[in-house]
């Protein structure tokens, strides 16, 4: 059949859809985020309740917050961080398999919140890479799904096949 | 004894527990529990030897947590430190705040008015509610209960809801302020506690249809933990874990503060001090509070809600700062000075839902402590875990840990 | 009740005790030899068996003893606090007997006053840090530790390395503003402790 048809017809291409690697991946990722809960002090209660039937973090598919970190994409970091904590925090960073994005739920992981003290890590960006900050003491669980619809546009933003490629983006 | 070493190359997590390898006896397993675990209320981690699937010894580390709030009470003024009480307990900060406003007050010798201290009455049973109903549905799930927890959780976001109308804050409320508190009941607000109060029992009796005759809850939970009298004791228990062993001592009556011996109330006591047990302690305690908070609304007194003879203590209300310049000065100096406390040493206790919740501050006169000590309920409920834990299954922790209900937020302070 | 005859009759059979000044339960003052034969009569013959708690205080770097210990007991048959002031003996390396043997709850609580203050309980089962990291080498609530804390390596080597990250005084930016006690309105005044550093102001050197 000659035909002078330049676009996408169904009886032609059959049920395909051309698009770029990026947008696929970056959808998939991006739909099913599950988080690795470390809820260390109060925020961890909020972060309980966006989980809860209420605020029902489970709309984004988010809700599979398993303690696993090998199962998890993204490490919620929900509470004071402390020097003594420190140590696990970036363990429990470092055995989560690529990709992986952290956010700093409240002001005590951004930055160290009302806790100017010797035992308190002033943010916990200075031992794991902060993607998506969250303000608030405890932040409202609107609040949290907020950074998390954030940290959703911002993978759909990257570049996933070139990072697949590369070698330079495996964390030890 | 012979030693035997196994070097196994997986990771740095193992690596790092070898100490504790080596120094299990030989043909135990050291594990380690914790610190990030989905069991533990916060950030506990527990070292422990297994001998097969039963502990032998059990050493819990604590200080996770540690934030330093003793050592930042020294550089706050009294009314700037309520904060930090909100962050102890925080499953029920307002019993925090209360707890700390009375014990402060009590240096000062102030007045309270029946207002006042019945809106710290209501407020705290609130917040034992909300404790309760948070500790009991995260109980039900560490035992394999999914359901309870998303029908407390339900409830407890009605208590929010309250919450926000009256302080502003869902919780961390920072309520209380020394020589009162902060603000006074919106209008309507106590018909809304009426409302919810008629509802709540609905929701306890779903959350014990599903548990309290539950084969499995049961099994899992009976002779479970059990913890006698005379070591409940020894040991600094207080609050339902000390109730639940038999103790009869709740501070609300042996020692009534803020107008407690004006309600009726029964206090539930245990038997045996296992799990089950805690529990059930605790569910009843749940309907006594809703019984004290009816009868602190049906018979709410009028007035003010702070102290008015508190001149240098409680910053008089909005429109006279703004408008007379007495209270313009007055507002200045507690703001910048904080409340002038005079010198002497207090210790006061207060019941919370987790045990008795005790500040020691001695005052050297001005508006920052000297020194100011945390009593935490959660601190000295754990130190039974050493003597507790060798005996039972691995498996039992869960439920040990849940039922002992504590939070590591005030534990490490 | 706690009444004038109780307080009589533990007076009368411990030398060794005073009075002290108190408004809101009766607070004992004991030397550290004999305080635990004290603990002992009041736990077995007064029945005072819940330790309630023990903390101790910092009387600053220039008093003439530095360190006391506070303990407070608690009775449920008279409904009252009891609160025993007991010295440290040694002002540089402060210690004091363990009563853990008998009150098993005070065992946490002296490990916490070791990790915060320095106190040395003489034989106490396992006196090690509990708050902090076992090698930290202050004691923080002490009143020359500064609440910003002081330059020392992160626990974790291995971590530390990666991350390039130790523990840091926490940057107090001018504050914490405390104000003094004094009728003068400029002692009474807000000022900033002289722990501090911002961007534009160097860490002190300890």
């Amino acid at each position: 059949m000659i035909t002078n048809e330049v676009a996408y017809n169904g009886k032609v291409e059959g049920d395909v859809i051309v698009t770029k690697a990026d947008a696929v991946i970056n959808w998939i990722r991006k739909h099913s985020v599950w988080p690795m809960p470390m809820g260390l002090a109060c925020c961890a209660i909020e972060l309980m309740a966006a989980a809860a039937s209420r605020y029902d973090i489970s709309r984004f598919g988010m809700e599979v917050m398993r303690f696993s970190p090998r199962q998890s994409d993204c490490m919620i970091v929900a509470g004071t961080v402390t020097y003594k904590m420190a140590e696990v925090v970036r363990r429990i960073y470092d055995q989560m398999g690529d990709p992986k994005w952290v956010v700093a739920m409240g002001a005590c992981a951004s930055t160290g919140g009302m806790y100017r003290s010797y035992a308190v890590m002033q943010g916990v960006d200075t031992i794991v890479p902060v993607d998506v900050y969250v303000s608030g003491c405890p932040p409202r669980p609107e609040a949290l799904l907020d950074a998390m619809i954030k940290l959703q546009d911002k993978i759909g933003a990257e570049s996933s096949v070139k990072n697949l490629k590369s070698s330079n983006k495996i964390a030890c | 004894m012979s030693t035997e070493t196994i070097e196994v190359n997986v990771g740095d997590a193992v690596s790092r527990g070898a100490d504790a390898t080596a120094k299990a006896e030989s043909g135990k397993m050291a594990l380690n529990v914790g610190p990030s675990h989905p069991t533990t209320h916060g950030v506990l981690r527990l070292m422990m030897d297994l001998d097969g699937d039963v502990i032998t010894r059990c050493e819990p580390v604590l200080g996770y947590l540690h934030r330093g709030d003793e050592k930042i009470a020294e550089n706050m003024t009294y009314n700037q430190f309520v904060p930090y009480t909100d962050r102890l307990d925080y499953l029920s900060p307002l019993a925090n705040n209360v707890a700390y406003a009375i014990a402060v007050e009590k240096l000062t010798g102030l007045e309270l008015p029946e207002r006042c201290e019945a809106i710290r009455v209501l407020v705290c049973e609130l917040a034992r509610v909300s404790s309760h109903l948070l500790g009991m549905g995260v109980f039900g799930m560490d035992a394999g209960a999914w359901t309870p927890f998303m029908y407390t959780f339900t409830e407890r976001e009605k208590l929010y809801t309250l919450f926000e109308e009256l302080t502003g804050a869902r919780f961390t409320t920072s309520y209380t302020r020394i020589g009162g508190v902060a603000r006074d009941i919106p209008d309507g607000w106590l018909d809304r506690v009426s409302h919810f109060c008629d509802n709540l029992p609905k929701a306890i009796d779903e959350v014990e249809k599903l548990l309290t005759r539950n084969r499995i809850f049961i099994d899992r939970t009976e002779g479970i933990g059990q913890v006698s009298q005379e070591d409940a004791i020894a040991y600094g228990f207080t609050g339902p874990n000390l109730r639940a062993s038999g103790v009869d001592l709740d501070l609300r009556k042996d020692k009534p503060y803020s107008g407690y011996e004006k309600y009726d109330f029964d206090v539930p006591i245990g038997t045996r001090g296992d799990c089950y047990d805690r529990y059930l302690v605790r569910i009843e305690e749940v309907r006594q509070s809703l019984r004290i908070i009816k009868q602190v609304i049906s018979d709410f007194p009028s007035g003010l809600w702070y102290a008015e003879d508190a001149k240098k203590i409680f910053a008089p209300p909005k429109e006279k700062i703004l408008t007379s310049m007495e209270e313009l000065i007055q507002n200045f100096m507690i703001v910048t000075e904080g409340p002038q406390i005079p010198a002497g040493e207090v210790y006061f206790e207060a019941e919370n839902p987790k045990g008795a919740l005790g500040f020691y501050i001695v005052s050297k006169g001005g508006g920052v402590p000297y020194r100011l000590k945390i009593r935490a309920p959660s601190f000295c409920n754990l130190s039974i875990l050493e003597k507790m834990v060798p005996g039972h299954m691995l498996s039992d922790i869960t439920v040990i840990l849940g039922s002992l209900d504590f939070v590591m937020g005030e534990c490490d302070r | 009740m706690i009444d004038q005859d109780f307080t009589d009759s533990i007076l009368a059979k411990f030398s060794s005790v005073t009075k002290r000044h108190h408004e809101d339960c009766l607070t004992l003052d004991c030397d550290s030899f004999s305080v635990k034969d004290v603990l002992l009569h009041l736990r077995d013959e007064e029945t005072f068996d819940l330790l309630v708690d023990l903390t101790a205080i910092d009387h600053g770097e220039h008093a003439d003893s530095r360190f006391s210990v506070v303990i407070h007991l608690y009775s449920r048959i008279h409904h009252d606090y009891l609160r025993v002031h007991s010295i440290c003996e040694n002002n540089e390396h402060p210690s004091f007997p363990s009563v853990s043997d008998l009150y098993p709850a005070a065992n946490w609580h002296e490990r916490e006053a070791f990790d915060m203050f320095g106190i040395r309980f003489n034989d106490h089962p396992n006196l090690k840090r509990i708050l902090m990291w076992d090698d930290y080498p202050y004691y923080p609530l002490r009143k020359d530790f500064p609440l910003a804390g002081i330059e020392t390596p992160l626990p974790a080597d291995d971590v530390a390395e990666v991350t390039q990250a130790s523990v840091d005084p926490a940057p107090m930016m001018g504050g914490p503003f405390v104000s003094g006690t004094g009728d003068n309105m400029s002692e009474a005044e807000p000022r900033a402790k002289d722990e501090s550093w911002t961007e534009d102001t160097e860490k002190p050197v300890l």
